[in-house]
């Protein structure tokens, strides 16, 4: 990758998170934990990684996104919004009357969201149609998933990938942000998924591990998966929930919370030097702050 | 016996805080009482419940599907299962599993579905219950409830643990105003006469209570005297308590945080078509999604207030007289 690249998705990611940050600082809540760890990939994914055309969003040969974690849909909102999906001014409007973004991914009324979601273990299921229904129709677009590792508690998404495997569909790249925690608690406290890679390799997924908060290695593992024929794809992502966001990082119940506009302005300064140092997206789990 | 508080005042205690109370209080009471939980302990209201019994507190993840059944297994092996989660994912995620698994065997699991309706707020449309009432009501075995505060919630509670039987309870997780007085009893089954009148009925439950109580004093000072029941069990239908309102004020209307279809306004017209037919006017949700937004704002996107209840009432009694 080249240098500048990483630059460009770095800004890009930091937009992201500075972009639902403004949001749930207006609100004064939100889904801080889950919206930050999946910044970084769908940085890389919008950046230039999809093919889609924010003039076009539903044109015929455009690759497509399930967020089947549909809590996150503000971090989606704002990347979508960054690549001129819609206006910015939209995402002001995050949950108040009449909006066209609610709290989960709204594919009726947000031009790029590709299918509803907000009830777990859907979304993932609708992603392996959709890449049915192209090979059917000829289409060789990519379909990308993210799916919480929560999420992997409904028997649902193993209905989906047994589907996947079963049609060798090797067009899906369905990512698992493994950001350790779920809604009461860790995933070790709720329900331990054990080896979450293991299973989607169990399934007959190519399945790698990627550093979920660092852009370059997303981006190179993406490739490798488009390079290996034959099987349906899992990446999964080693991230931790709030990674990024140092108010939300600290907290240990860090799924949905009140946060001012205060916190979250200093929390945007923090990221832009993070940024001009170097040193970006930092966090403490990772040392890199 | 009934005791109601003069003017409906904010309650102190949220409808979860007074949930867990009830469940702790009787499984303290009762070994068999197991909480099954589905990654929404916290929300639920029940961390207090798993601190207390960590045992007979299951929580099973984000696995909805797999709780239901659960309880079905359980409820045959001699427990008394609550599975508890958001309303939604009680009857839309998990409806065969209820019907296979626990009401067709004609077992004992008691679901606990929070958020009803509007007071999903902020979660929006995806997560807004408006439906639950109306698919769970054709299901035969099964018993369907929303409390409309704290101190209907905690008697609930403890009648779901001493009767047998498939139970559905829908409930807000948050504050409600009081409208009972500490101490009242209720009967499953049984309507709640909260004032008399001769004009009309209206009839609600959950948060459309309180909607109603505002209503039948509006009617009043415009003449209108209006009969106030809280028909909190929707199933089965206290059929007695709608037919003598029917043949006592000769208009209904029925006010419901739920679809007009399915609901309490279904069972009403369903009834009384067929036995006393008479004007009814039903006030829920007229075939829409929901959306986000605060409960004040929703209450009045869906025409679930006071206001809209003292308009049909209205109406009502216009085509009684016509
Ligand atoms: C079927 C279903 N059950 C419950 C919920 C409520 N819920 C929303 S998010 C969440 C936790 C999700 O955890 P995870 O998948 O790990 O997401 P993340 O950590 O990325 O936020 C729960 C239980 C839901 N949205 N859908
Ligand atoms: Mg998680």
């Amino acid at each position: 990758m080249l240098d500048n690249q990483r630059e460009l998705l770095e800004r890009m990611s930091a937009d992201i998170r500075i972009q639902f940050l403004k949001m749930f600082g207006k609100l004064g809540f939100g889904h801080v934990g889950g919206c930050a760890s999946i910044a970084d990939v769908l940085a890389v994914l919008y950046g230039g990684m999809m093919r889609v055309d924010p003039a076009n969003p539903a044109a015929q040969d455009r690759d497509w996104l399930v967020l089947s974690k549909g809590h996150a849909a503000p971090a989606l909102y704002a990347a979508l919004a960054l690549r001129g999906f819609f206006p910015m001014e939209w995402l002001a409007t995050l949950n108040m009357p009449g909006t066209k973004l609610p709290s989960h991914a709204d594919a009726r009324t947000v031009p790029g969201i590709d299918f509803c979601t907000g009830s777990l273990g859907q979304g993932i299921s609708a992603a392996v149609g959709i890449c049915l229904a192209n090979r059917l129709k000829g289409q060789s677009s990519w379909v990308y998933c993210i799916l919480g590792d929560g999420e992997l508690n409904e028997g649902q998404v193993f209905e989906a990938c047994g589907t996947a495997a079963h049609y060798g569909l090797d067009h899906f790249i369905c990512f698992v942000d493994w950001n350790k925690k779920q809604l009461d608690g860790t995933l070790a406290q709720v329900q331990n998924p054990v080896d979450i890679a293991g299973k989607f390799k169990a399934f007959g997924f190519d399945t790698q591990m990627a550093r979920g908060y660092d852009v370059e290695d997303i981006h190179a593992c993406i490739l490798r998966a488009k390079d290996a024929p034959d099987a349906p794809h899992c990446i999964v992502l080693d991230t931790y929930k709030g990674l990024g966001i140092d108010f939300a990082e600290e907290q240990e119940h860090n799924h949905h919370l009140v946060c001012s506009a205060e916190q979250c302005a200093a929390a945007i300064e923090e990221i832009e030097r993070r940024l001009k140092e170097g040193c970006y997206p930092g966090g403490m789990r990772y040392g890199k702050a | 016996m009934v005791k109601l508080k003069q003017t409906p005042a904010a309650g102190a205690q949220e409808m979860r805080g007074a949930c867990c109370e009830a469940l702790m209080e009787e499984a303290g009471k009762n070994d068999s009482i197991v909480v099954i939980n589905c990654d929404l302990c916290g929300p639920m209201g029940l961390k207090l419940f798993e601190k207390q019994f960590p045992t007979r507190s299951i929580n099973v993840g984000i696995a909805e599907a797999n709780a239901c059944s659960m309880a079905g297994g359980m409820s045959a092996a001699g427990m008394v299962p609550f599975f508890v989660t958001f309303a939604v994912f009680a009857s839309r995620r998990v409806y065969d599993q209820v019907f296979m698994s626990c009401a067709y065997p004609g077992l004992n699991v008691k679901i606990i579905g929070g958020d009803s309706g509007v007071t999903s707020e902020y979660n929006g449309g995806t997560h807004m219950a408006f439906e639950d009432v109306g698919m769970l009501r054709i299901m035969p075995n099964i018993t369907i409830m929303e409390p409309s505060d704290t101190v209907m919630m905690k008697a609930l509670i403890r009648e779901m643990t001493r009767t047998y039987g498939v139970q559905y309870l829908r409930t807000p997780r948050k504050k409600t105003p009081q409208i009972y007085e500490e101490g009242t009893a209720f009967e499953i089954g049984k309507g709640v006469v909260l004032r008399e009148g001769s004009d009309v009925t209206l009839m609600a439950y959950g948060i459309t209570v309180c909607e109603a109580l505002k209503a039948a004093d509006v009617l009043k000072e415009e003449g209108i005297l209006a009969r106030v029941v809280d028909m909190f069990t929707i199933k089965p239908l206290d059929k007695a308590c709608v037919l003598e309102s029917a043949r006592r004020t000769g208009a209904i209307v029925t006010a419901e945080n739920h679809q007009v279809t399915g609901g309490l306004g279904s069972a009403v017209a369903e009834l009384l078509s067929e036995t006393l037919p008479t004007p009814i006017e039903r006030v829920g949700v007229q075939d829409e999604f929901g959306e986000v937004g605060t409960q004040a704002y929703l209450m009045e996107r869906f025409s679930l207030t006071a206001a809209s209840i003292v308009e049909r009432a209205k109406l009502a009694v216009a085509r009684k007289n016509s």
